[in-house]
């Protein structure tokens, strides 16, 4: 029996869906060009009047807007609203450049939250679980996105945030806590956690799902989490800038489904920003279609997928996007070759001897890119001759050689020496000056 | 045949200063003797090999101290300290047929030598080393060298 929190618009036929974001994309524009300085001004600079969006195939007249947009108008240069309507603030933590902020009205909330109502059904969770929220709690929409969505649907939130790891264990035990939420690297963590202190996921707690994401991973990698723990892996996606965390696969586990009256995506190849057709991967745009604070029109995420329209086997009819391959802004460029760090995750979690941390060093030596990527050695493989741990890293480079393209040296460190991370993990580091 | 076997403590490690120091010392702390003692290097890691008198302690405070650590089976072989010594023992090893993985060796204050071997097959060297009358060392008299 499948669950849906708005039936009615879950499965909605695709037609009157499309009816919808004309609609609202229509209103959208001249909200913007009305409301937002910033927006007029962009209109007008393109030579485009609200007027000439008439229909969804006129989105591609529209232009982009970035993250970089973001930046230039902090903190709150692109908002729509005045400061009274603002009920919320989230910001970026600018690890990258300068921070981005975020508003959110009354009504921005509650469409938020109802976007993860809906999501939190479609894998099961209500009255009866209990979610831990493992996602920082502040100024990241992780934590707060996620704990309004689990308590509109009846189910019991724990705000445990990222970090304290004994803690959350406890609490996972105490309060039997169903289902967790947080980056699926933390919660190998965790999972490494409960191990050394003799307890099984499995066995020894209620947990049935996890909800991960805010960084990207693997099949390979879900495969292993639930393998090693027994609980369903789901997927979860969004970004703060289009409010957070949004939308989940759903049991099926294909694909994430994407509120088409709420958001209206589309992929573009990322070099000359053409529209992309179904089931062609390139870099996903997404434009706002219900939000008042902070409406976004063709913003460029960053996350490279695959657009998958048609209903899925839930019965839901919304678009849906594969897996997130990567971020554009997370390639890495090899001597020349393009390397995700998503693909390297694949290829190792393909490898049973290879445990789940990884990490991958950059470097040049005189003017050379260098690529090593460590590995740890677990005791399970270990097995004294020297000479298996050499057929293990020449395994690991072969089948890395053949998915990337490019040779990459392959170093067996320690366990416990590549940095565990509390919330997104540091998969990269690149010691190149460029 | 259980008692002719010798445990071995393995640790994978990095090749990195500071290693073996941090290995030595939780060695000395849990007050194990080493008897023997190999590093066998492998670019950017290595494998550390050591016979210690409490394998068995050392194994869980290694282990504890979170070594990616492992026993493994391997033989003490008693021989000659004396030219030819160790060349007695390979005589026997290759003419049965036995193949060492590796071995390491150091001398006795006696006139004898203690040769450490791992094999494929144990059972069938203890076999062998036995048809021809040469002394394997005991995990308790490794214990009182």
């Amino acid at each position: 029996m499948i669950e849906y929190w708005d039936p009615l618009i879950e499965r909605m036929p695709v037609d009157e869906l499309k009816a919808i974001q004309e609609e609202k994309l229509k209103s959208l524009v001249h909200y913007v060009y009305n409301h937002s300085p910033f927006y007029k001004k962009r209109f007008d600079e393109a030579g485009i009047s609200p007027n000439d969006i008439q229909s969804l195939d006129d989105l591609r007249k529209l232009p982009f807007t970035t993250k970089q947009d973001l930046r230039d108008t902090y903190p709150t240069g692109m908002f729509c609203v005045p400061r009274e309507q603002v009920v919320r603030y989230h910001a970026s933590s600018g690890t990258t450049g300068k921070p981005t902020v975020v508003g959110y009205t009354e009504n921005d909330i509650k469409e938020w939250t109802t976007s993860l109502a809906r999501a939190l059904t479609s894998i099961g969770i209500g009255r009866d679980d209990v979610v831990q929220v493992g996602y920082g709690y502040g100024l990241f929409t992780g934590g707060l996105g996620l704990h309004y969505g689990v308590e509109m649907v009846g189910a019991s939130a724990i705000p445990s945030s990222s970090g304290n790891t004994e803690r959350q264990i406890e609490l996972m035990q105490d309060l039997g806590s169903t289902a967790m939420a947080c980056t699926p690297s933390y919660f190998l963590y965790v999972n490494e956690v409960t191990k050394k202190l003799g307890i099984s996921i499995a066995d020894d707690t209620k947990l049935k799902c996890g909800i991960f994401g805010a960084e990207p991973w693997s099949e390979e990698m879900r495969r292993r989490i639930e393998e090693q723990t027994g609980i369903k892996a789901y997927d979860i996606f969004g970004t703060s800038e289009i409010s957070g965390p949004l939308f989940t696969e759903c049991t099926y586990q294909d694909g994430i489904h994407i509120w088409a009256d709420q958001f209206l995506i589309e992929v573009i190849d990322p070099e000359t920003g053409e529209q992309l057709a179904d089931g062609e991967r390139g870099e996903l745009v997404v434009t706002t279609l219900a939000k008042e604070a902070l409406p976004l029109i063709r913003y460029r995420i960053g996350d490279l997928t695959i657009i998958r329209s048609g209903p899925c086997r839930c019965g839901r009819t919304h678009p849906r996007i594969m897996r997130i391959l990567g971020r554009t802004d997370d390639m890495l460029i090899v001597r020349g070759i393009n390397v995700f760090p998503g693909q390297v995750e694949a290829v190792l979690m393909d490898i049973p001897e290879v445990a789940e941390h990884y990490q991958l060093v950059v470097d040049r030596e005189k003017e050379l890119d260098t690529l090593r990527v460590q590995v740890e050695v677990t005791r399970d493989v270990f097995s004294d001759k020297i000479s298996d741990l050499m057929v293990l890293e020449k395994k690991v480079t072969k089948a890395l050689q053949t998915v990337l393209n490019i040779s990459a040296r392959v170093e067996l460190v320690e366990p416990g020496t590549i940095p565990r991370s509390m919330g997104k993990a540091q998969r990269v580091i690149d010691n190149r000056n460029i | 045949m259980e008692n002719k076997l010798i445990k071995q403590i393995s640790i994978f490690a990095e090749n990195k200063a500071g290693r073996l120091e941090k290995i030595t010392g939780k060695l000395k702390s849990a007050n194990i003797n080493i008897r023997a003692f190999t590093i066998a290097e492998a670019g950017d890691f290595g494998v550390m090999r050591m016979v210690v008198d409490k394998p068995e302690q050392a194994h869980n405070v290694l282990h504890d101290a979170g070594f990616t650590v492992s026993e493994t089976d391997v033989l003490g072989i008693e021989m000659s300290d004396s030219p030819g010594g160790l060349h007695e023992i390979s005589t026997v090893l290759g003419s049965s047929d036995i193949n060492v993985d590796y071995a390491y060796a150091f001398a006795m204050a006696t006139q004898k030598a203690l040769l450490i071997i791992r094999v494929d097959n144990v059972n069938n060297a203890i076999e062998v080393m036995e048809n021809n009358d040469i002394k394997l060392i005991s995990m308790e008299e490794v214990k009182q060298i």
